[in-house]
């Protein structure tokens, strides 16, 4: 007892030193969220793009239009997990997201304002939410990668059914707990109904899946050689290239038929968050995106598509029209819950 | 020995202290019990109740075993013969024992990853979890075999018992409260590490968690899974408190290390080298690799690098100082008192450990909205996640430190006529300081190599090494990742080195 009163004081001080510091802590550093209304000309991006790709794009912007960005990257799912609990009380004006399937999950839960019309209407409908919750930016097509050394193009099958066949036994590579596969089962859902996709995941579950965290470790699996196949975004592959240089990569794509639901067209979008109501600076970004300029940087820096009509895609894709599959509504797949619990039965999650 | 059992009852000031902290680091679980109890006791069934579960969390068991074992019989061996074999260059192979600490269980497996393509599931999480955990149980057993008693184990020895036989009758019970420690510390950390199984495709609970955000952002499925996490760490930490056991200590004279033959020396090296080959040598000979790969290695930025050096820096400086704070009167309280309610608050001090990054990030998100909105994206909430989550790792040395004071020692200084304040002062402040500063590094280390908690806490703009490297791995830019990744080793190497170098000196001369 003796030993430990002192001790115990000492603890005590620390602790209200704890709660001085914190508060003092506060007071030094800035508080985060700023109230645009406050500071005109500029806002808050949460950015779940990384900041390679993006981040040239804000410049330009900014050094267009003066309006400064202050940008908060992540990844899409810890963002959009992230303004989820933030709710109302966010400091984001703007969210960029890799998916439709977490805009979706942001609309549903009333995050966002309704964007203007000459903005949400800028990209053709299939492309974007239906209700102006967000607009789509740029396109991704899902693709099956193949070791280039094993098979040559036409070896692989046009029909993602086809991939669950015997010969395909403990080859090919899925991430299932990625937003981008789960878009694509999504789709299967929307498109062939809840029993086939239930049947193709349970053929696929039992076909014995090289299972992945993610597009890019299946890629680098597949240029490793140590992968034979596996289902990912047509841009991962693109970006590889660009580091390495195309000629050393020995993945290749295989992109399937059109209709197919393993070739869909997912989207990246932006969403203004229901406080920035208000913010033209922010309104003005999401338009930049869906401009000329815009498309035209992320054609050119990211390989994917453009929705904005005019612009051209990447070369050495097949066109964007080859690829629609226009009985596929993009705002259906933000029923991401019931795909979970589908992964979930088939026992893929 | 009676005397330093202490007394029953704990002073008020130290246990409302303790609570406060405990406090604290149950944030994350109030915040799981609100999300779960949203969901509705049915969906909480069903979610236990899928098959997947089961597995998730039957792996997750098993690699903590399977780790904590290997790392509690290679950290022991590597301590012993460190301290007790005369090797040449003694500092440099504690020093060289101690890298794998600093090296992000991610980078790790990456940097395998890029050598031999195409491992995975639980043989390599198990051998490179345990590679870059051992100096958890090298260390604290290291500084306790300096200061443990060679006499017994010589006698030991003279009666003729084998030297395997000797060491664990004689000084093995002076070094097991180090040992426990340090392999509780490899348990939580084995149960949280969610880099690592992604990487090597090994699905745990972490895994599950993970899936259960980014899928549908099903914030419900996530807390529930981390509540089971966190009954599995209880469960854990409970084993801790059985198996750690109380000792009298014994005055103790340090032993000289004993010269031996070079065969023999030899014989020893791969038991020292294997952790930090596995761990550190070829991870980085991977990435360096890929530095080479890499068509355009983009030019550094260098005040970038530096700013996130100073960042990153000045976060873990803070999390140490904050985490040793509030460890402090939780390891006071289990060191010296005994019951349920102690029992309760130390087990709660311990759950940030066994958390993954994201769930404690959004629990303070949570809480600094609800409680500090103006603190919300201040380095102030970022520090304070960081104490929340690493908090155990002090008060396990903590209060280690603190038992091995000798009440005797303290009762003299009393009788010579010493103030309360001034005896622990001068008696127990000396001799606890070097757990002390051990937990801090411990904290500053693993604050550096933090990434889920810092991406969604840190203030918008502030840029970490972790959160540069991460910007970089996830673009594909292996070649510019590089340097990030090296700088990150190497800062975290620093108090890696100062830990291999602490000496409890105060002991040896008792």
């Amino acid at each position: 007892m003796r030993t430990s009163r002192p001790l115990s004081l000492i603890a005590l001080g620390a602790a209200s030193a704890l709660v001085l510091g914190g508060c003092a802590g506060g007071e030094t550093t800035p508080a985060a969220p700023v109230d645009p209304a406050d500071d005109a000309g500029s806002f808050t991006l949460y950015s779940g793009r990384d900041e390679a790709l993006v981040q040239p794009l804000i410049d330009q912007f900014t050094d267009e239009t003066g309006i400064e960005v202050e940008v908060r990257y992540g990844n899409t799912a810890e963002l959009g997990a992230l303004l989820l609990e933030e709710g109302e009380a966010t400091p984001a004006d703007v969210f960029l997201s890799q998916d439709a399937g977490a805009l979706g999950a942001l609309a549903n839960a009333d995050l966002f304002e309704t964007l203007p019309d000459d903005i949400a209407g800028a990209v053709d409908a299939g492309f974007t939410s239906t209700d102006g919750s967000w607009v789509g930016v740029t396109g991704r097509a899902r693709v099956v990668v193949f070791d280039g050394e094993k098979y040559t193009e036409d070896q692989l099958p046009d029909d993602i059914d086809d991939y669950t066949e015997e010969e395909w036994r403990g080859l090919v590579g899925v991430a299932p707990t990625n937003a981008s596969f789960q878009s694509f089962v999504t789709a299967y859902r929307v498109l062939e109904g809840e029993d086939d996709a239930e049947e193709f995941l349970t053929e696929l579950t039992a076909n014995d899946p090289q299972i992945f965290d993610g597009n890019g470790a299946i890629l680098t699996a597949v240029d490793e050689g140590v992968l034979d196949a596996g289902l990912i975004n047509h841009y991962y592959w693109y970006q590889q290239a660009g580091e390495v240089g195309a000629e050393n990569m020995r993945a290749q794509l295989k992109f399937l038929e059109a209709g197919d639901p393993g070739s869909i067209v997912n989207v990246t979008g932006a969403g203004l968050l229901s406080g920035a109501a208000e913010n033209a600076d922010a309104l003005a970004f999401i338009e930049y995106l869906v401009s000329e300029a815009g498309q035209t940087y992320f054609v050119e820096e990211t390989y994917e598509y453009p929705l904005v009509a005019g612009i051209d895609a990447p070369e050495g894709l097949p066109s964007l029209e080859s690829l629609v599959n226009p009985e596929l509504d993009l705002s259906d797949l933000d029923t991401l819950s019931d795909t979970q619990d589908l992964l979930a039965r088939v026992g893929l999650i | 020995m009676d005397a330093r059992r202490g007394p029953r009852r704990p002073p008020l000031a130290l246990l409302i202290a303790a609570a406060l902290a405990a406090a604290a680091a149950s944030i994350p679980l109030v915040y799981l019990l609100v999300r779960s109890l949203e969901a509705g006791l049915p969906r909480i069934v069903e979610t236990l109740g899928r098959g997947r579960v089961l597995e998730y969390a039957a792996n997750s068991l098993g690699l903590a075993v399977a780790t904590t074992l290997t790392a509690l019989v290679l950290g022991t061996a590597v301590a012993v013969v460190l301290t007790r074999v005369r090797v040449p260059f003694p500092r440099l192979w504690l020093l060289v024992s101690s890298l794998p600490l600093a090296v992000p269980s991610f980078i790790a497996g990456y940097g395998w990853l890029v050598s031999v393509p195409g491992i995975q599931g639980f043989l390599p999480s198990w051998l490179l979890l345990s590679a870059v955990t051992v100096p958890y149980v090298t260390l604290p057993v290291a500084a306790a075999l300096r200061g443990a008693s060679g006499d017994l184990e010589g006698v030991a020895r003279t009666l003729g018992r084998p030297p395997l036989r000797a060491f664990l009758v004689a000084t093995w019970p002076q070094v097991r409260p180090a040992a426990i420690a340090g392999a509780l510390l490899v348990a939580l950390y084995s149960l949280s590490d969610f880099g690592l199984v992604a990487l090597m495709r090994f699905p745990t609970l972490t895994w599950g968690i993970n899936a259960a955000y980014s899928a549908s952002f099903d914030r419900a499925q996530a807390a529930i899974l981390a509540l089971l996490l966190v009954v599995l760490a209880l469960a854990v930490v409970a084993g801790e408190r059985s198996a750690r056991g109380r000792l009298a200590r014994r005055p103790a004279r340090a032993v000289a290390p004993r010269p031996v033959r070079r065969g023999v020396l030899l014989a020893l090296l791969p038991v020292v080298a294997v952790a930090p080959i596995i761990g550190v040598a070829v991870p980085l000979l991977g990435l360096a690799q890929r530095l080479v790969q890499a068509e355009t290695l983009r030019s550094i930025d260098g005040p970038r690098l530096l700013a996130a050096v100073a960042a990153t820096l000045g976060v873990a400086l803070a999390a140490a100082l904050l985490a040793v704070l509030l460890a402090l009167p939780i390891a006071a309280l289990a060191a010296r008192y005994r019951g349920r309610l102690v029992s309760a608050i130390e087990s709660v001090g311990y759950l940030g450990h066994a958390l993954p990054g994201i769930v404690v990030g959004l629990s303070l998100v949570f809480f600094s909205l609800a409680v500090v909105p103006a603190l919300y994206q201040t380095t102030a909430v970022l520090v304070f996640a960081y104490a929340v989550l690493f908090m155990p790792k002090a008060i396990g040395t903590v209060r280690a430190g603190l038992g091995d004071v000798p009440a005797s020692l303290v009762s003299v200084a009393r009788t010579l006529g010493d103030s309360p304040l001034r005896a622990w002062m001068r008696v127990t402040v000396p001799l606890a300081l070097p757990s002390v500063g051990v937990g801090a590094l411990l904290v500053a280390i693993a604050t550096m190599k933090e990434l889920p908690a810092t991406l969604l806490l840190r203030p918008t703009g502030v840029e970490t090494l972790a959160t540069e490297l991460w910007n970089r791995t996830v673009a594909f830019e292996f070649g510019a990742a590089a340097p990030y990744a090296a700088v990150l080793v190497l800062v975290a190497a620093v108090p890696a080195m100062v830990l291999s170098g602490i000496r409890s000196t105060a002991k040896e001369e008792l």
